[in-house]
């Protein structure tokens, strides 16, 4: 009788939860037609946007997975004085709102990059690096250890090992820290606007062209809005398919 | 959908309103004015004059809409979402510049290398700044739009990137201007009539014509006289 109604509550909360995480997203496609979608699309400044945004996110996430690689390894694999403190601050951007990011990142790097592509990218890559690192370190960690002493006795470097071993084994780990980082990346909006600005083409991405579009034409602001759900989607079935997302659920 | 979404949402939301109080719908140059003049059960909510008229469009219902300018109120007005609107101050739209510039009139805003950051088209502040603008020979109005490196959703973006020194010069309203910003008066052919517009929202209670009224010749007038509005 317990275990019955402990089963009824659980069911009853996965439900509320994915009406409420599905329903907005599903009010998007319902309110644009596919024909809206497409001239909406065609309107100047949309397409700019959408390119914009993915070309600063992939520039971002290539230097987060570069940097945060090898420092994710140290962080899983070494024990040093302050380690608890140094990964509280490299995750605090997690939890800092993006109002927050922008007026630091305008304090510390002063507004010599505002207004550049540049400065969107180390917006990106401020909000979302933490994504990745957070992750990478526990794909890692997980890694067996006897794995990685097989290959240092076997006479491989320290260096051979983590590119050999370490890297293939952790693919999945990576592979959704990237996903993670990708998809907050392409979302950003607040510190963008803060510390970049907005202009057509060079810092206005498609966050912020819909934003600018809510006001005036709410409808191409839905197109838009849609087709970033559709990009969102296909990386996250991507990180799926290439195994790496829910490596969790068949441990 | 929509009705759905919205249906779940007022569910979700349910107990979060208070009934007593009179929501006030304010473009974001109005929030040191009404801040001032407004009682404890009155509550503001600042944003671009776009924005809250989409939101108005969306089926959020304040009771009380201030924008900053007549179109908007008007269009809604039309659309039978607004009561009459009334014009209740006037703003100055000016070149702003940091304390030490050497920007004194709108031609040196044409000089190659000047950052300006201005009012997206869609807020008002930046469909009064490309109006002044098309008032000048194409040729300058060409080179000072090509100086522009950001168009900020409101009023108080085109501040902070001036403050933050990131933008040389930006257009603003008069009553935006702070500390270390100067104004440099725009000549008087390029000046638009900034005109600022209030209405009841339809279905408002009595309390909303007493806002309207407090905003025309009552203690809100007053307060945006301080501020530097002009008043009708």
């Amino acid at each position: 009788m317990r275990s019955a109604w402990f089963g009824i509550a659980t069911g009853v909360a996965l439900a509320a939860a994915l009406a409420f995480l599905t329903l907005p997203v599903v009010a998007i496609f319902v309110d644009s037609p596919p024909a809206d979608l497409i001239s909406a699309l065609g309107e100047e400044g949309a397409l700019d946007a959408l390119w914009l945004s993915l070309k600063t996110t992939a520039a971002a996430l290539a230097i987060i997975v570069v940097v945060g690689t090898p420092a994710a390894y140290l962080l899983a694999t070494r024990r040093f004085p302050a380690r608890a403190l140094v990964i509280t601050l490299v995750e605090l951007p997690l939890v800092l709102p993006p109002a927050v990011a922008g007026i630091a990142l305008l304090a510390a790097l002063g507004p010599s990059l505002t207004f550049t592509t540049g400065a969107v990218v180390v917006a990106l890559t401020f909000v979302a690096s933490p994504f990745y690192l957070r992750q990478a370190q526990a794909a890692f960690a997980s890694v067996d250890r006897s794995w990685l002493e097989a290959s240092r006795t076997l006479g491989a470097s320290e260096a051979r090992t983590f590119a050999r071993v370490a890297i293939p084994t952790a693919v999945p780990g990576l592979m959704a820290g990237g996903a993670l980082a990708l998809g907050r990346a392409l979302g950003e909006f607040g510190a963008t606007l803060m510390f970049a600005g907005s202009l057509q083409g060079v810092t206005q991405t498609a966050p912020l062209a819909i934003y600018q579009r809510f006001s005036t034409d709410f409808d191409a602001a839905l197109a838009l809005s849609a087709v970033l759900v559709a990009v969102s989607a296909a990386i996250l079935l991507t990180a799926k398919l290439f195994g790496g997302w829910d490596a969790a659920d068949r441990r | 959908m929509r009705w759905l979404l919205i249906a779940a949402l007022l569910v979700a939301l349910a107990g979060c309103g208070d009934d007593d109080e009179l929501v006030v719908s304010a473009a974001s140059s109005l929030t040191e004015p009404l801040t001032t003049c407004s009682g404890d059960d009155v509550k503001l909510a600042f944003g671009g004059s776009d924005e809250l008229a989409a939101q108005i469009r969306q089926g959020v219902k304040p009771d009380v809409y201030a924008a900053a300018n007549m179109e908007l109120p008007n269009e809604l007005y039309e659309e039978g979402l607004l009561e009459e609107p009334l014009t209740f101050a006037f703003n100055e739209l000016v070149i702003a510049v940091p304390d030490g510039s050497e920007i004194t009139a709108v031609g040196a805003l044409a000089r190659p290398g000047v950052k300006l950051a201005i009012g997206a088209e869609t807020v008002p502040v930046g469909s009064y700044t490309r109006a002044a603008l098309s008032r000048l020979p194409p040729e300058q109005e060409r080179k000072i739009l090509g100086n522009v490196r950001s168009e900020e959703p409101d009023v108080k973006g085109v501040v902070g990137k001036l403050t933050q020194g990131a933008a040389d010069a930006g257009f603003v309203y008069r009553t935006d201007l702070v500390d270390g910003l100067k104004a440099v008066a725009l000549p008087q052919r390029l000046q638009p009539n900034v005109a600022y517009g209030a209405a009841a929202v339809k279905g408002a209670g009595d309390d909303a014509r007493r806002y309207l009224a407090s905003l025309n010749g009552g203690a809100c007038a007053e307060a945006l006289r301080a501020a530097g509005f002009g008043t009708p």
